[in-house]
């Protein structure tokens, strides 16, 4: 007993000794958790500079807590399973306060057991399929109810759409949310021989004859729409593909949910001009705050061609929250951050506030916009006021009952109000 | 090969045709000046109105305005309308390659010193832009050209609403040209055929008319008529559906076939350099599909060299990229490939960390950033030979490039010493060394040859898909696949398989979606090896060992 003791003590001292000289004790560690090479660092680099930004902002302003923030970068490669170990490595080694990461939502379900085991913190910036609450994520992209439902209620209700094409990639966002806007448009009295539902690989290049179903589909003389989630650069033979088989915006408006202002930047957005997507953000957005934010970032880049978009924005949104929880806890300690997160207020870029609800999800504007000949959206349409994120979808069965609520006396990320019990999922 | 050529010259022949007819359109703005003068307090709300109430102005506009308003409405359509901030003088923006002009949307002069800053744009949102199009086809109904009415009518058939019918009713019985005329009756005949106070025989007239026609209108008209109660004209209409169906599903058996043949000649083109390489060398050459990505970014550079011959880039691009894939596979085959002869899984993984660090090497030099090759103009857009069937030009060209290619590498083969030398090696290399040849040198030459028409494959796809330091890795697989399949070692086998899996596959995609019908034709080339491990045209003879 005496022994361990003893040895106990040496450690500690040995462990204070090492400590002392370094600066990193005075420092708070903000892990950044995004991938730098391999297929997602054309999206993920962006959000990682981003953080880098917003920490040396907060530094300028005199730090937190009266400590400087030392931003940890960690490098994922664009591999799942790796997204766990950097976590592991970041919450155990680095001592990271909190990490701002993750793209995919593969990346993000694997991250999620190691912050529940170590008890960490994360912000995940992307919009997303829902259906998940953890104690230890907040979650600043937008949910299925944030996205997906207001673009098709725009289409049904200012567009006059009948028919609907669901075009996705073959992957879990995709998939999840069409089965949402499925139910939903069920729900709205759409038939289900007016609804067209289409998967393709990642990276499809070939076209043809699936724009020609679409074609076809979209010709009966009732006004059709596509709603796509297909992912990253298969985007641009699709919509080459519409042009090329004289689909134009007017005949046939397609509104994605994943090309942004980083997808178009450098692209020939001819063929795209007239198409909808539908974020919380946009970069055309005429407010001071975003002038001020999309200069900050041309500078940093020192890039004066560098564009903004959606994600950055919820990553600016979460650290401004993150930041300010801290204040309010005066502590880094996930547990007083967590419960001081609830409630936080941020304005917008786009006007309006953000407020960080019960469940972990941000309430925030819905913007839908048609991409212009430069490669920028022109909003045509947004939400009246915020609208608050929906953690567990209404419109699936499975989820139909079922809330998150991180105060107690729920404190449960998957809640059902019918049985009052909580299954312990996330 | 007659045929060939005729189907080539063919080709260009309605390439320049094409060019001419879009020129000829575009000529027939008119030479006013100035806007009338009761327009311009128009002109000037269009530079105030804010999206919702443009639409009000653009229809007063419309209502007293004749040809003249025609440049006005096409640029606010195409989003080149500006207006400068301090005078409110509309002008058009034209971009040239490199630097941006504006000038007078009556006056056609240029507006000097005008710089980003001094102009804002009038923005143009789906609703206008349709309104727009519509617009100017009910402008164009007056044309002098046929043409023009004639496209002007087919443009107004989706929406049709009663100020239109009045006027086509007006012009019907003065147009002299028979095919405008026939668009009109046509046009006619959907209004007639819907309007259910009409008697039944002018109905059922009508409808006839409407039996034989193409135009989607048509059809959707028809289908709204076979569901009402009234049983003359469902039968009629009926029938006159039966008609059009049976004629649209005979040209969407075209169309599934062309898009089989296109992606059997992306196949062809991505494989024809295997077929080389591992074919005929039996060289496992993992980096082939680095070659095609080297080509694809020649492409690019060309056009970065040359942004002002955008049309003509290609013609550089192709022997420019058969240079340098070619040059990079003899380096590779001088350098690494030659020293593993006889030891295909050495091969194998020398050439699979090649394509690794071709790949890398791209990444440093370009970004990881897909770049952006542009589309000639003359292989943009489709060649409409009717409603329901058109040829997209852009993937016509490379279907007949790659037959032209292939040709060619048959005729390299068959008919030139080096082909004569090529095979000799390939079929006995002591022989061929006894003999003479020098075996090295062939095998450099061969790879080098394989290499850069993969580099040529590269120019086409970059057409067609994105320029990306993975586009090699998308088609490897594919590669492989088809020259297994065809017969390694037999140029024949190459072309046949690449047609069928591409036929196969576009007429398995309706059915079973993407995914599944990929899956699908690797299981079934799984299956055919197993039967015939050779493939589909097996060498015979003593060359077949």
């Amino acid at each position: 007993m005496k022994i361990k003791t003893l040895v106990s003590a040496i450690a500690l001292t040995g462990a204070t000794l090492v400590a002392v000289p370094s600066w990193a004790a005075d420092t708070i560690k903000v892990g950044v958790l995004h991938s730098l090479s391999g297929t997602m660092a054309i999206s993920e680099s962006a959000l990682k500079d981003t953080v880098l930004m917003l920490i040396k902002e907060q530094n300028a302003k005199g730090g937190l807590l009266g400590k400087q923030i030392e931003p940890v970068v960690v490098d994922p490669a664009s591999n799942w399973p790796l997204f766990a170990e950097k976590a592991r490595e970041l919450i155990s080694k680095d001592k990271v306060d909190v990490i701002f990461g993750s793209w995919t939502s593969v990346s993000r379900k694997s991250v999620l057991p190691v912050l529940q085991e170590l008890n960490g913190l994360m912000f995940y910036p992307v919009q997303f399929e829902g259906e998940e609450s953890s104690k230890n994520i907040f979650y600043t992209g937008a949910a299925p109810n944030q996205q997906a439902i207001p673009a098709v209620n725009y289409l049904m209700n200012d567009l006059g759409v009948k028919r609907f094409v669901l075009a996705g990639t073959d992957y879990v966002y995709p998939r999840t949310t069409n089965k949402i806007l499925e139910a939903y448009l069920q729900s709205k009295g759409v038939p289900a021989k007016d609804i067209m539902v289409n998967y393709t690989p990642f990276g499809q290049s070939d076209w043809q004859s699936i724009v020609s179903q679409i074609k076809k589909f979209g010709s009966q003389g009732i006004k059709t729409a596509v709603v796509s989630t297909i992912n990253g650069d298969a985007n641009v033979p699709f919509y080459k593909e519409l042009a090329n088989q004289g689909i134009s915006s007017e005949d046939i408006p397609v509104v994605a949910f994943s090309v942004g202002e980083q997808e178009l930047s450098g692209l020939d957005t001819k063929p795209l001009v007239g198409h909808l997507a539908a974020w919380n953000y946009f970069e055309s957005v005429d407010t001071p705050e975003n002038e001020k934010f999309i200069k900050a970032w041309k500078t940093f880049k020192k890039d004066p061609k560098a564009v903004t978009n959606d994600p950055m924005e919820a990553t600016y949104i979460g650290f401004n929250m993150w930041v300010d929880a801290v204040k309010k806890a005066g502590t880094t300690d996930v547990d007083a951050v967590e419960k001081a997160m609830i409630g936080q207020k941020f304005p917008n870029l786009t006007g309006g506030m953000a407020v960080m609800n019960k469940n972990h999800y941000l309430s925030k504007p819905v913007l839908i916009g048609e991409i212009q000949d430069d490669g920028q959206f022109e909003t045509v349409w947004e939400t009246d006021s915020t609208v608050p994120g929906d953690s567990w979808s209404d419109y699936l069965p499975s989820s139909k009952n079922v809330i998150a609520d991180w105060t107690s006396p729920i404190n449960c990320g998957h809640y059902n109000t019918v049985t009052k019990k909580c299954s312990g999922e996330n | 090969m007659r045929h060939f050529i005729a189907l080539c010259c063919c080709l260009f022949g309605l390439l320049s045709s094409q060019a001419y007819s879009a020129e000829s359109s575009t000529s027939t703005s008119p030479s006013a000046n100035q806007p009338p003068a009761e327009l311009a307090p128009l002109m000037l709300e269009l530079t105030k109105a804010k999206y919702s109430k443009l639409l009000p102005v653009l229809k007063k506009i419309e209502a007293n305005s004749d040809e003249s308003m025609l440049p006005l409405f096409r640029t606010m359509m195409n989003g080149n309308l500006y207006f400068i901030k301090t005078n409110k003088q509309l002008v058009q923006l034209i971009e040239d390659a490199n630097q941006k002009t504006y000038q007078g949307i009556f006056s056609q002069q240029l507006v000097a010193d005008l710089s980003k800053r001094d102009v804002s744009k009038i923005k143009v949102n789906n609703h206008l832009r349709s309104y727009l199009r519509n617009a100017i086809a009910r402008i164009q109904l007056t044309s002098s050209s046929a043409e023009v009415r004639k496209n002007a009518v087919r443009e107004l058939l989706s929406s049709l609403d009663e100020e239109t019918v009045t006027t086509l009713e007006r012009l019907y019985s003065s147009e002299t040209n028979q095919t405008v005329k026939t668009e009109m009756g046509l046009a006619l005949a959907i209004n007639t055929a819907r309007q259910a106070s009409l008697p039944n025989s002018t109905r059922i007239a009508a409808i006839e008319r409407l039996s034989g026609s193409l135009e989607n209108t048509a059809r959707n008209v028809l289908t709204q008529l076979t569901n009402q109660d009234n049983p003359a004209i469902k039968a009629a209409a009926e029938h006159a559906l039966k008609k059009i169906t049976q004629r649209v599903e005979r040209f969407g058996f075209l169309n599934q076939l062309f898009f089989g043949l296109s992606l059997g000649s992306v196949l062809l083109l991505a494989s024809i350099g295997l077929a080389i390489t591992f074919g005929v060398m039996g060289v496992i050459n993992m980096a082939h599909g680095e070659m095609i990505m080297l080509g694809a970014y020649t492409t690019y550079v060309v056009q970065l060299m040359m942004p002002n011959y955008i049309d003509y880039s290609i013609w550089v691009a192709i022997p420019a990229a058969f240079l340098v894939s070619g040059i990079v596979g003899v380096l590779i085959e001088r350098l690494v490939i030659r020293h593993l002869h006889g030891r295909p899984l050495e091969t194998l993984l020398a050439t699979f960390g090649i394509s690794l660090i071709l790949q890398q090497l791209v990444r440093t030099i370009f970004s990881p950033l897909n770049r952006q090759v542009s589309t000639p103009s003359w292989m943009s857009g489709s060649w409409e030979i009717n409603p329901v069937f058109s040829l997209t030009l852009n993937r016509l060209y490379i279907l007949a490039f790659s037959l032209l290619v292939f040709f060619a590498l048959v005729m390299v083969l068959k008919k030139t010493s080096l082909g004569l030398n090529v095979r000799a090696v390939s079929q006995n290399r002591n022989m061929a060394k006894a003999m003479g040849v020098k075996t090295n040198w062939i095998d450099a030459m061969t790879f080098g040859l394989g290499s850069g028409i993969a580099g040529i494959a590269g120019v086409a796809l970059s057409q067609l898909t994105n320029v990306g330091p993975n586009l090699g890795q998308d088609y490897i697989i594919n590669s492989f696949m088809v020259v297994v399949f065809g017969g390694v070692g037999n140029l024949l086998g190459t072309l046949v398989a690449a047609f069928s899996l591409g036929i196969a596959t576009k007429f398995l995609e309706p059915m079973t979606g993407a995914v599944l019908s990929t899956i699908l034709v690797l299981v079934f080339i799984i299956l055919f090896i197993q039967k015939r491990p050779k493939g589909l045209f097996p060498q015979k003879g003593r060359a077949a060992e």
